[in-house]
């Protein structure tokens, strides 16, 4: 916080913070305004006298029927969900294994071996769906959920194990020494010390790896071709961009309604997640 | 019974040999305190009694049975940690039930040993709570109930109180002293701090670079220590040391230096034979020092320039100045000194303690 005079406030914190807060919430409102404004006012040039980009006085659902029931848009959320979930499980399991064992068992090499899983999150998908593709065919995965569900791991566990083992790092050695010493065997002290200790770290480590996966594009783009197959964020371009036109009003409603499950999941967790990527254990 | 035989013990770390053959017996019931620097390898040693670090060479006994391999779990120790460890997300009483809920005890058990155990400690009132709601001190407590719910065979301490401010940390060493006198359990305490090893210990191991330097109940270490370091080290203000040379003249042997020169008291002297007309450390501690009077033989006292007097009510410090070196003398409170003033000090000859000049081992 900024110290002194109420016009230091306002000069080096509230305006700045105001224009910040803008610029990031502007995509959001022209969304909403997007999906409720009607075809006709969509589609005027900018030079006419009745053009009122930031507001509607006409708002119209005719979007949202379209979206919902013209579209497989439901179907789109639910495949996400269900990708997300699993991946996002599957990546967690691996990682908080993966990370305890790196940053606490000091195994030969295991300072390369982090290092290494690290490089391996470096490695652009742009590059790594091509082989993965290959893969995918060879093990006739393709348009299946179990495409994405197998491949989204490549990038999340590699991040999960990284964001833990910085956690589990920040965790003192000694309750982990002393609940052995207490009677516990090392399963039993990750599993009723470490872990429970380590949740913060655990969640914004589940938060990031399910943003990532509900928003993975590429991936998706290339596994899934049919409509009924899709995630929403392919689902919404392939289906609502049909060669140069673009369906801006359902477009805009599947953006939205994309982003929900997103926004509920981070406004849940977002005090453990602070103290997550903060990591401080005090004893 | 649960003694702890320590033999031939050393630790090396990847490229640093932190303890280098250390041996030492530690009775059913005893209280011992290692004491030493920071970086000699105390926390090393306790930790390879826990467990918790592998022995590169030597054996550990416990009760008579060598745990060289045997994991923490199964070695029936407890441990206090400097940072007390306490497991955040519990509750006082889940902290101090773990132990007892991991070996299997039923709830009645556990519930009468943890109650039993506040009962002692005083923190009845705050079972309920978590750790971090707690002061410092509670929490050294309940770091403490931790350790005796379970009754094992061996208590270790690693610099339990030093996070502690110093009047708590005072009222604390009182309770663990009288925890110990109440439970009897065999204990190795690991400290910095002389003060609290002195006042703890029913034996004191003081330890340097890895190496006991001797072991003794802490009187034996204040009277007769057996090198310079440990003569140095435990004693507060601590010991003043005069670079010598031993001279006999006419029969009786004499330490001199430009400033000094002290007749050595005769059960020394006659010890000092393949000393003589080499150099030697004289030792002696400022509450063996006065000012002197007339009744002072010349031969016991020295003559120092006042730097700082320091007024304590029960005693006076002052810290001299005499020839090159500096000497620290405690005397009565009603002397009266002002800085840069020259005085004689008298020497208590009971308090003269004489070191080889290069081995440091007291002659
Ligand atoms: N895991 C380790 N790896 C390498 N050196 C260590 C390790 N633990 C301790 N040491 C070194 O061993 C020496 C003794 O350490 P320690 O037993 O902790 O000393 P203290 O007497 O202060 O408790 C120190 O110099 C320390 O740097
Ligand atoms: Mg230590």
């Amino acid at each position: 916080m900024i110290e002194g005079a109420v016009w230091r406030r306002w000069v080096f914190f509230r305006l700045p913070m105001a224009i910040f807060l803008i610029f990031l919430l502007f995509p959001f409102y022209w969304m909403i305004i997007t999906t409720f404004r009607p075809d006709g006012e969509l589609y005027i040039p900018w030079y006419r006298a009745n053009y009122k980009p930031f507001w509607t006085w006409n708002p119209t659902t005719a979007h949202l029927k379209y979206l919902f029931g013209e579209t497989t848009f439901l179907i789109w959320m639910w495949n996400t969900t269900f990708i997300a979930v699993v991946a996002t499980a599957i990546s967690l399991f691996c990682g908080v294994l993966a990370g305890y064992a790196l940053s606490r068992l000091n195994f030969r090499g295991a300072a390369l071996l982090g290092t290494t899983i690290f490089i391996t999150y470096l490695v652009p998908q742009t590059l790594l769906f091509i082989p993965l593709s290959e893969i995918i065919r060879t093990y006739s995965l393709g348009d299946t959920p179990w495409s994405l569900i197998l491949s989204y791991p490549t990038f999340l566990i590699p991040f999960c194990t990284w964001l833990m083992m910085g956690y589990f790092k920040s965790v003192p050695k000694e309750l982990e020494e002393c609940a052995r010493i207490d009677g516990a065997a090392r399963w039993q002290a990750m599993l009723y010390i470490i872990i429970p200790v380590a949740v913060p770290g655990i969640l914004s480590a589940m938060i990031f790896a399910f943003t990532l996966s509900w928003n993975e594009f590429i991936y998706a783009l290339v596994f899934l071709s049919s409509p009924e197959q899709k995630t929403v964020p392919v689902g919404v371009i392939s289906e609502l961009v049909r060669g140069d036109v673009f369906f801006w009003g359902p477009l805009m409603a599947g953006a939205l309604f994309g982003s929900i499950p997103v926004a509920i999941a981070y406004s849940f967790f977002v005090e453990q997640y602070v103290s997550g990527v903060t990591g401080s254990v005090k004893g | 019974m649960s003694n702890v035989t320590i033999r031939q013990v050393h630790k090396h770390y990847a490229d640093f040999h932190a303890v280098k053959g250390v041996s030492l017996e530690i009775k059913d019931k005893e209280f011992v305190v290692l004491v030493g620097p920071s970086g000699c390898g105390k926390t090393t040693t306790l930790r390879m009694v826990a467990g918790l670090e592998t022995i590169s060479e030597g054996d550990i006994m416990i009760g008579n049975k060598i745990v060289n391999e045997l994991p923490p779990m199964d070695r029936d120790i407890a441990m206090v940690f400097q940072n007390y460890a306490l497991y955040p997300h519990m509750t006082v009483y889940d902290n101090m039930a773990f132990g007892l809920k991991m070996r299997k005890f039923d709830k009645a058990e556990i519930a009468r040993r943890v109650n039993n155990a506040a009962d002692i400690l005083d923190i009845k009132d705050h079972l309920t709570r978590k750790p971090r709601m707690l002061s410092g001190g509670q929490r050294q407590r309940v770091a403490l109930g931790r350790a005796i719910v379970r009754n094992p065979k061996v208590f270790l301490f690693d610099e339990p109180l030093s996070n502690l401010d110093a009047k708590l940390r005072v009222q604390m060493r009182v309770e663990i002293k009288k925890l110990h006198q109440r439970l009897a359990t065999t204990s190795i305490y690991v400290t910095h701090d002389q003060v609290e090893a002195m006042t703890l210990g029913d034996r004191v191991v003081v330890m340097k670079d890895g190496l006991i330097q001797q072991v003794g109940e802490p009187l034996e270490l204040y009277n007769n220590p057996a090198n310079r370091y440990v003569a140095g080290f435990i004693g507060s203000p601590a010991m003043n040391f005069a670079d010598t040379m031993i001279e006999e003249v006419g029969g009786a042997v004499y330490a001199t230096n430009p400033t000094m020169r002290i007749r050595v008291p005769e059960q020394i002297a006659a010890r000092m034979g393949p000393h003589k007309g080499k150099p030697a450390t004289l030792g002696i501690r400022p509450e063996d020092l006065h000012m002197a009077s007339g009744a002072d033989p010349e031969d016991l006292s020295f003559e120092a320039v006042v730097e700082v007097a320091e007024q304590l009510g029960a005693e006076i410090i002052l810290d001299l100045k005499a020839g090159g070196s500096a000497m620290v003398a405690s005397v009565e409170p009603t002397v009266k000194v002002k800085p840069q003033q020259k005085i004689r000090l008298g020497i208590n000859p009971a308090g003269l303690r004489f070191f080889d000049a290069t081995t440091e081992a007291a002659i």
